[in-house]
């Protein structure tokens, strides 16, 4: 690449690099595919596409992120009269989503899209009525719904159609699954989601800093510290805050024990899928006493208020004799469950996602590391917690597995709670409670008059969450695009589900574990 | 036909009724012990069964006879096996009756008319718990018909009351190959037919995963109750036959002087029988779908080798 241009009539002042080393690069329309293929072929994936509309100018910020944490954003102008953008969909599959997404908040055009089917919007949603632009203001009325959505039939002898959703039996969120069965196996599932769409981003558009910190722990509950954690860091990259070491030990601190709560309850759930309930009621003791740790560490069973910007307040830090325990307790639980040969037979070989389809799809998480791809933001971008000069860059491991499976996915998260115990068991000694936070400070760079921007990676649970703030000088938050993994996931799911039978859709789908609320914000 | 044996075949109906939803609550209140739940009592089926039974049904658009008349058959046919069957006595009142093939035949006829009802509902859930439970029907009546025939080979009847009466005056047959083939093929079909694990999963609530549940998910208020509670008495007539077939001491004859002990001690029988079972199930997972037919066809062949070892053995 040559070296880009550090200014563009969109960036912040002075166009100087953010904390990070952001670089940012104004392209124009005709350049843009050329552009992003060049960082795609640079080992660069496309992270995220926030559209922003100023009132007088539209622009849209291609965010590509590669290992090394480097981050190149590309900026381009849109012409308020036509509203179009030239498609990426040929570079990379997730641009493709992202387009889609833009066309129904934002009425942006992708042109040369191959398949500009509505992504967000529902049928019932008022036509040429786009919520995101800057004078949207009030919807008007919406369409009653009487049909279920239209989605992609497939015609042939013998094949029959399973509706399943929006409302299913149990506490499970709504989305829409329509499957092609010929008997029991499937030949085709299509997705309907964005039935818990908020308009979270919206509510982001000015918001204090603190009260994005609110907004922020509830975009997806079982994920309170990821997507807090992100919005500060984007906060944070913005404002070029410097963040104590302490404070960072203590994020790490509570960005795993979120991470191993959650995998030991989708451990136990794969279980009761598979008809093994007892081994569920211990996932689900194991789980409670983690939650119960998460409240006497932050006050909050889901670890809310834990992060906060500039920082991180702890109330009692987890000993690690405690972690110890829980671990072999958890082990013990997979132990038990790979040990008998009717769970093993429902795990192995079911939903297989190659590497190669998921690396296509643009997976991250454990969803591409259990077929091999060995993505992880606390690597590739340590900027958000501990960087490895820290201490943990030895301890810190990305396990992987090979057979893609939902076994694979079962041994994932087993391996990633090994790996969290490690890295708790070096962080939790040199922790104590208490709050540390650099904020408000004089130390940083405020956001000149035409506002300034940031972008906060950070490995969650699921996977690789972002979120790219811009904040005016007010220091009120006028942009937060979020993605949640889930976003770039959901996609593998019904490539994984090609050749399986219908009775084993719910392992398969817990194997996944994707998030709705953070997927349709 | 005496007023004796009329009373005592009231009394095996009327006592099988009560008591199954009780072993419903047994098995479930085992489970959720050793699953180290506190579980809601052996008497919750019962309160949930008097909700159901006060409530009015409703029934799905479109749907016809077919939907409406599934619950009082699987009912009738029901009680109509449990009248049958040998459990207390071995001479109940339809004692002629009690033929293998007649209980078999009115298990199936239950089934089928609740996957009848199933298509008559329309949705997708319906049909596929139906055609999944007529692979397990399919492959379950064949067992259940060699398994006793192995039985009943010695006695040169398949009258299910000859066939016990014959057992409690000769003990030792119980310990034959042939019994004892047949009863591992009858346990694996007992399972099959009242949809526990590792066949179906009686506690899930995953419309996909479902075969029997699946059948009645348009079922509401009185309807579903009547499905319950035939399922539920099918499941201890099924597990009292096989407590008679190979446990049969303590069934009374055709008078009234051994009632109380044959009603405790096919209580007792069918009380074990449910807990091995449920306890059973806490180590167990559900099969794959497609292994279930291997489960089955493995029972058939111990039932046909239980054929084999009694014509060859005896």
């Amino acid at each position: 690449m040559t070296a880009p241009s550090l200014t563009s009539p969109a960036s912040p002042p002075d166009g100087a690099t953010a904390s990070t080393g952001r670089v940012r690069v104004p392209v124009t329309a005709a350049g843009l595919p050329a552009r992003a293929a060049a960082l795609a072929a640079d080992g660069y994936r496309l992270a995220l596409v926030a559209a922003h509309d100023d009132g007088a100018t539209v622009r849209v910020v291609y965010l590509h992120t590669a290992a090394g944490d480097r981050r190149v954003e590309l900026h381009l102008s849109v012409d308020r009269r036509d509203w179009r953008v030239p498609t990426l969909a040929a570079v990379s599959f997730t641009a493709s989503r992202f387009e889609r997404e833009l066309r129904d908040l934002y009425g942006i055009q992708p042109v040369g899209h191959p398949l500009p089917r509505p992504l967000v919007r529902h049928a019932h949603w008022p036509e040429g009525w786009f919520p995101m632009r800057q004078r949207a203001g009030q919807p008007p009325p919406f369409a009653t719904v009487d049909e279920p959505p239209a989605l992609l039939a497939v015609e042939g002898p013998g094949v029959y159609e399973i509706p399943v959703g929006p409302v299913h039996a149990g506490l499970i969120e709504p989305g829409h699954f329509r499957f092609s069965v010929v008997g029991e196996t499937i030949v085709r599932l299509s997705t309907r989601l964005w039935y818990t769409h908020r308009g979270v981003e919206r509510q982001f558009e000015g918001r204090d800093l603190p009260g994005g910190i609110r907004l922020a722990e509830r975009i997806s509950g079982d994920t309170a510290v990821g997507h807090t954690l992100a919005y500060c860091r984007a906060v944070e990259d913005a404002l070029c805050l410097s963040i104590p070491v302490e404070a960072r030990r203590m994020r790490a601190i509570l960005l795993e024990l979120e991470r191993v709560y959650n995998h030991i309850g989708d451990i136990g759930a794969l279980c009761n899928d598979a008809g093994h309930g007892v081994l569920h009621a211990h996932a689900l003791r194991i789980r409670e006493r983690l939650l119960r740790l998460n409240a006497r560490t932050t006050g909050h069973r889901l670890l809310r208020s834990g992060v906060v910007i500039g920082g991180a307040a702890i109330r009692q830090v987890p000993t690690g004799q405690e972690l110890e325990d829980i671990a072999a307790d958890i082990r013990d639980v997979v132990g038990l469950a790979l040990g008998n040969s009717l769970v093993l037979d429902r795990l192995a070989g079911t939903a297989v996602l190659t590497g190669v389809q998921a690396s296509d799809l643009g997976t991250l998480g454990y969803v591409a590391r259990a077929s091999g791809i060995a993505t992880d933001a606390r690597r590739d971008h340590p900027t958000g917690v501990l960087t490895p000069a820290e201490g943990v860059g030895d301890v810190l491991s990305v396990p992987t597995q090979a057979t893609g499976d939902v076994l694979a996915r079962f041994q994932q998260r087993a391996a990633e709670i090994d790996a969290s115990i490690a890295l708790l068991g070096v962080l939790v000694p040199a922790a104590a409670a208490g709050v540390v936070r650099d904020w408000p400070t004089v130390s940083h760079r405020p956001p000149g008059p035409r506002g300034t921007s940031g972008v906060g990676l950070v490995e969650g649970w699921r996977g690789t969450i972002v979120h790219r703030v811009e904040l005016n000088d007010g220091y009120t938050v006028t942009r937060n695009k979020i993605v949640d993994p889930s976003f770039c996931n959901w996609p593998a799911l019904p490539v994984a589900l090609a050749n399986t039978i219908v009775p084993d859709f719910p392992l398969a789908n817990k194997s996944f574990n994707l998030s709705y609320a953070g997927n349709d914000l | 036909m005496t007023p004796a044996a009329l009373l005592v075949t009231a009394i095996q109906v009327v006592a099988v009724v009560a008591f199954a939803p009780v072993v419903v609550g047994l098995m479930r209140q085992v489970r959720a012990r050793l699953e180290g739940r506190a579980g809601a009592g052996i008497g919750q089926p019962w309160r949930d069964l008097r909700k159901l039974l006060r409530r009015q049904p409703t029934t799905p658009e479109g749907t016809g006879w077919a939907f409406r008349l599934a619950p009082l058959i699987l009912m009738g046919t029901t009680l109509v096996i449990a009248a049958a069957v040998p459990l207390l006595t071995t001479a109940p009142v339809l004692g002629p009756a009690a033929d293998l093939l007649v209980v078999v035949g009115l298990l199936a006829l239950g089934t089928v008319v609740l996957a009848l009802a199933a298509l008559d509902t329309g949705t997708a859930f319906g049909g596929m718990g139906a055609s999944r439970e007529m692979m397990v029907l399919a492959l379950a009546e064949p067992t259940i018909l060699l398994g006793v025939f192995a039985l009943s080979a010695r006695t040169g009847s398949t009258n299910l009351g000859g066939i016990v009466s014959a057992t409690l005056d000769d003990p030792a047959r119980l310990v034959t190959p042939a019994s004892l083939l047949a009863a591992g093929a009858l346990a694996v079909v007992v399972v099959a037919e009242t949809g526990r694990l590792p066949v179906d999963n009686p506690s899930t609530h995953l419309e996909l995963t479902m075969l029997h549940e699946a059948m009645v998910l348009e079922y509401s208020g009185t309807d579903l109750g009547l499905v319950e509670l035939a399922s539920s008495v099918r499941l201890t007539v099924l597990l009292g036959l096989f407590a008679s077939l190979f446990v049969p001491w303590g069934i009374s004859g055709a008078g009234l002087a051994g009632l109380p002990l044959a009603l405790a001690a096919l209580a007792g029988k069918v009380g074990i029988l449910a807990t091995a079972l449920a306890g059973t199930e806490v180590f167990l997972a559900k099969l794959r779908m497609f292994r279930v037919p291997e489960l089955l066809a493995g029972s058939f062949v111990l039932a046909l080798l239980a054929v084999c070892a009694s014509f060859l053995l005896a």
